[in-house]
């Protein structure tokens, strides 16, 4: 499944900041580094799951890699071709091949467009399919996510948000592309249509040979669908691995704790949680040093100063952490 | 003893659609005490969020109420005015909406939102507000939170957003909490705070809360109560021990096996087939008998009685009459 030998998408040192006004005059006094520096390649057909505390930087990164952002700094090679610095007007074709799964599902939908005709638009803007053609793909599409016909003349508010979400998967199947950022796609969905749409999505997968980058917080969903997950932590990359290895062998302290406060479904079982005390710290200031020390159980008057190096600390496992 | 703090009894709440009047909530009884979770689980779309919204009366302008009560600290709240409502919303009772976007208003601060109901309920100065507002903003582990009273929702991350919302619903310290997925957007270690939080202020208020959510891992965790909803049906209804290690129902069993095993990879994941009724298809007999593996003619017939299976523990569904039946033939027989 996973091809290593070819990266579909290269992103090096990617940054973006965003500004923080204040004052009167609204000016600039400082940048929230909602992601610092993340390197990696990302491998065609496969699915890189991303996990890591509220606020790190994960849906800033899908979004800097979809180039649906500017970047502050960095690189993006897709497919062979530098598309970080391209101009928005190029960027175009690429689009159609790179779609976004959103968090929110009534954020991107429109409340007073149908939503078959939501789905319709990106027919009408991309492919010369007439009238009729347009309306058996919609139809095709709703069916594909577990909708009905007749869901294609209701408006956003008269589904459940579990269903939204299904309607913002269809649309971003409807183009064919190569690689979707799924951004807590599953997470408004119960448990058993949860499952469906886990099984939908890497049925998709496999029938269209979809990359994806899983951004969830749901711990058991991303061991289930991911092949390597990546731990973000305040910007950065935390650690890496094959997902099998990072449930199993977690070795960054974030990890660990990550790992350690995940919900069993078992009554009365006390979690062996380990609690992470100290500040958190300010994505507009972060601390020097390695940015998880403010919190770590391990950390040393090194890990204050020096900023620990992203390294492979055994095949394909990389971890940014001194004491490991 | 316990003690009641919200009964709802015989719940129907209709929306007026193109297809006529559409029942979204069909006749839903449970009650919450004080200081005591009741989780609501089930699929998507099967009625958890017109259940909650139904009790604050926050439905949308096709919904309407039209059978049942439900009573709040002894009040009957279908049949209150909405200005005394409104006394009541964000201060002895709050929620916490699944979708944070819609609740949080774009055009006003982070701030002025989390001030506005302690003004109002409690009567803070404009600096007392503020101050307090950047201390539940810590609590529910917002970082840098007197920079965050100043900025907008959109500049927040989706967890944010959702601990702003949670932060706004526990500023009056409400008697009754209806959390409506209120973890969703967060990571595990934020969500353990939150729950515990809440667990607190359960304690020390005796808070009763409702909780709508799919994460069975936090269902276990918290609730006491757990009641299973399908297509605007309660189906099943227990304490939590029970409902885990004896689910009844073959909705509830099929919702178990299908939360992905953390702790194994290549555990099966079991969709339950096909979809949840449209609020306008016609079913008789039981609501779940078209995907149900078990279903006779009975099923397609009669809609099932609600089985006591034992003091805490309710079912509808019609094989409990097969096993009731052979349970006491067999207690019979051993009398002999
Ligand atoms: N304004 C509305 N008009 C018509 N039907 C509606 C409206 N709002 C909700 N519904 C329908 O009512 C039913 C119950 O919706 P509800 O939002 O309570 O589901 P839910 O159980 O909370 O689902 P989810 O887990 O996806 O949030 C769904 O079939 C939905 O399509
Ligand atoms: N448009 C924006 N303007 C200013 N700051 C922003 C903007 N978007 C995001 N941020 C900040 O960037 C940081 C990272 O946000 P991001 O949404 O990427 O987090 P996340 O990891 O996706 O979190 P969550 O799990 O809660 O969705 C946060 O501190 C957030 O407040
Ligand atoms: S009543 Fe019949 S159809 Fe309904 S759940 Fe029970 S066995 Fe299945
Ligand atoms: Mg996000
Ligand atoms: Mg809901």
């Amino acid at each position: 499944m996973m091809n290593l030998q070819q990266p579909l998408l290269q992103i090096n040192n990617v940054k973006k900041y965003y500004p923080i006004k204040g004052g009167i005059l609204q000016r600039v006094q400082g940048h929230v580094k909602a992601v610092e520096d993340v390197t990696i390649d990302v491998y065609e057909g496969e699915t890189l799951g991303i996990v890591g505390e509220s606020g790190c930087g994960k849906s800033t990164f899908g979004r800097a890699v979809l180039r649906l952002e500017p970047l502050t700094e960095g690189s993006i090679v897709f497919k062979g071709q530098e598309i970080g610095t391209l101009s928005d007007r190029k960027l175009k074709a690429f689009k159609r091949e790179m779609q976004m799964i959103f968090q929110d599902p009534y954020a991107s939908l429109n409340p007073r467009q149908r939503v078959g005709d939501a789905l319709e638009e990106a027919f009408i803007i991309h492919t010369s399919l007439s009238k009729k053609e347009r309306k058996e793909k919609v139809l095709n599409l709703l069916d594909e996510v577990g909708l009905k016909a007749e869901h294609y003349d209701r408006y956003p508010h008269e589904f459940s948000g579990g269903q939204r979400q299904r309607i913002g998967i269809a649309r971003a199947i409807s183009l064919n592309p190569s690689f979707i950022v799924c951004d807590e796609a599953v997470s408004a969905l119960d448990v058993s249509v949860q499952a469906q749409v886990i099984k939908l999505l890497k049925d998709l997968q496999e029938k269209h040979q979809l990359t994806y980058m899983f951004i969830s917080h749901d711990l058991g969903v991303v061991r289930h669908i991911s092949d390597r997950v990546l731990v973000m932590y305040l910007g950065n990359t935390a650690e890496l691995a094959p997902a099998d290895r990072i449930y199993d062998n977690p070795l960054h302290p974030y990890t660990k704790a990550l790992l350690s406060a995940i919900p069993r479904p078992v009554p009365g079982r006390k979690r062996n949680r380990v609690k992470l005390e100290g500040d958190l710290p300010n994505p507009a200031n972060p601390p020097k040093g390695c940015s998880f020390h403010t919190r770590c159980p391990l950390a040393t008057v090194r890990c204050k100063e020096e900023r620990p190096i992203w390294r492979e600390v055994e095949e394909n496992h990389f971890v940014a952490c001194h004491e490991v | 003893m316990a003690e009641l703090l919200l009964d709802v009894n015989n719940l129907v709440t209709k929306f007026k659609t193109a297809d006529g009047k559409l029942s979204a909530v069909r006749g839903v009884s449970f009650s919450v005490n004080k200081g005591e979770t009741v989780c609501i689980v089930g699929e998507s779309g099967c009625g958890k969020s017109i259940t909650s919204l139904s009790i604050m009366n926050l439905l949308p302008n096709n919904g309407e109420i039209s059978e049942g009560s439900v009573r709040f600290l002894g009040q009957e709240l279908t049949k209150m005015r909405q200005d005394e409502l409104r006394k009541l919303r964000g201060n002895k009772m709050a929620m916490i909406f699944q979708e944070p976007m819609t609740a949080l208003n774009p055009v006003f601060t982070v701030g002025f939102q989390i001030r506005e109901p302690l003004k109002i309920h409690k009567r803070l100065s404009q600096r007392e507000a503020h101050r307090k507002g950047i201390e539940l903003l810590k609590q529910v582990g917002i970082p840098y939170p007197e920079k965050r009273m100043s900025q907008y929702s959109h500049e927040l991350s989706g967890g944010m957003r959702q601990r702003v919302m949670i932060a706004i619903a526990l500023a009056c310290r409400p008697s009754l909490l209806i959390a409506d997925e209120p973890t969703t957007a967060l990571d595990v270690t934020i969500q353990a705070q939150i729950l515990d939080l809440i667990d607190d202020l359960k304690e020390e208020l005796g808070m009763g809360v409702i909780m709508v959510t799919h994460d069975m891992g936090v269902v276990a965790e918290v609730a006491d109560r757990v009641m299973v909803m399908y297509a605007g049906e309660k189906i099943e209804e227990a304490d939590v021990e029970s409902l885990f290690s004896n689910p009844q129902h073959p909705y509830t069993k099929g919702l178990l096996k299908s939360v992905p095993n953390v702790d194994d990879r290549n555990h099966q994941l079991e969709a339950i087939p096909g979809t949840l009724p449209n609020l306008n298809e016609v079913i008789t007999g039981c609501r779940f008998h078209n995907r149900c593996e078990f279903a006779t003619e009975k099923c397609r017939t009669q809609s099932p009685k609600t089985f006591t299976v034992n003091d805490e523990h309710t079912v509808r569904c019609w094989l409990q009459e097969v096993e009731q039946h052979d349970e006491s033939a067999a207690t019979a027989s051993s009398n002999q």
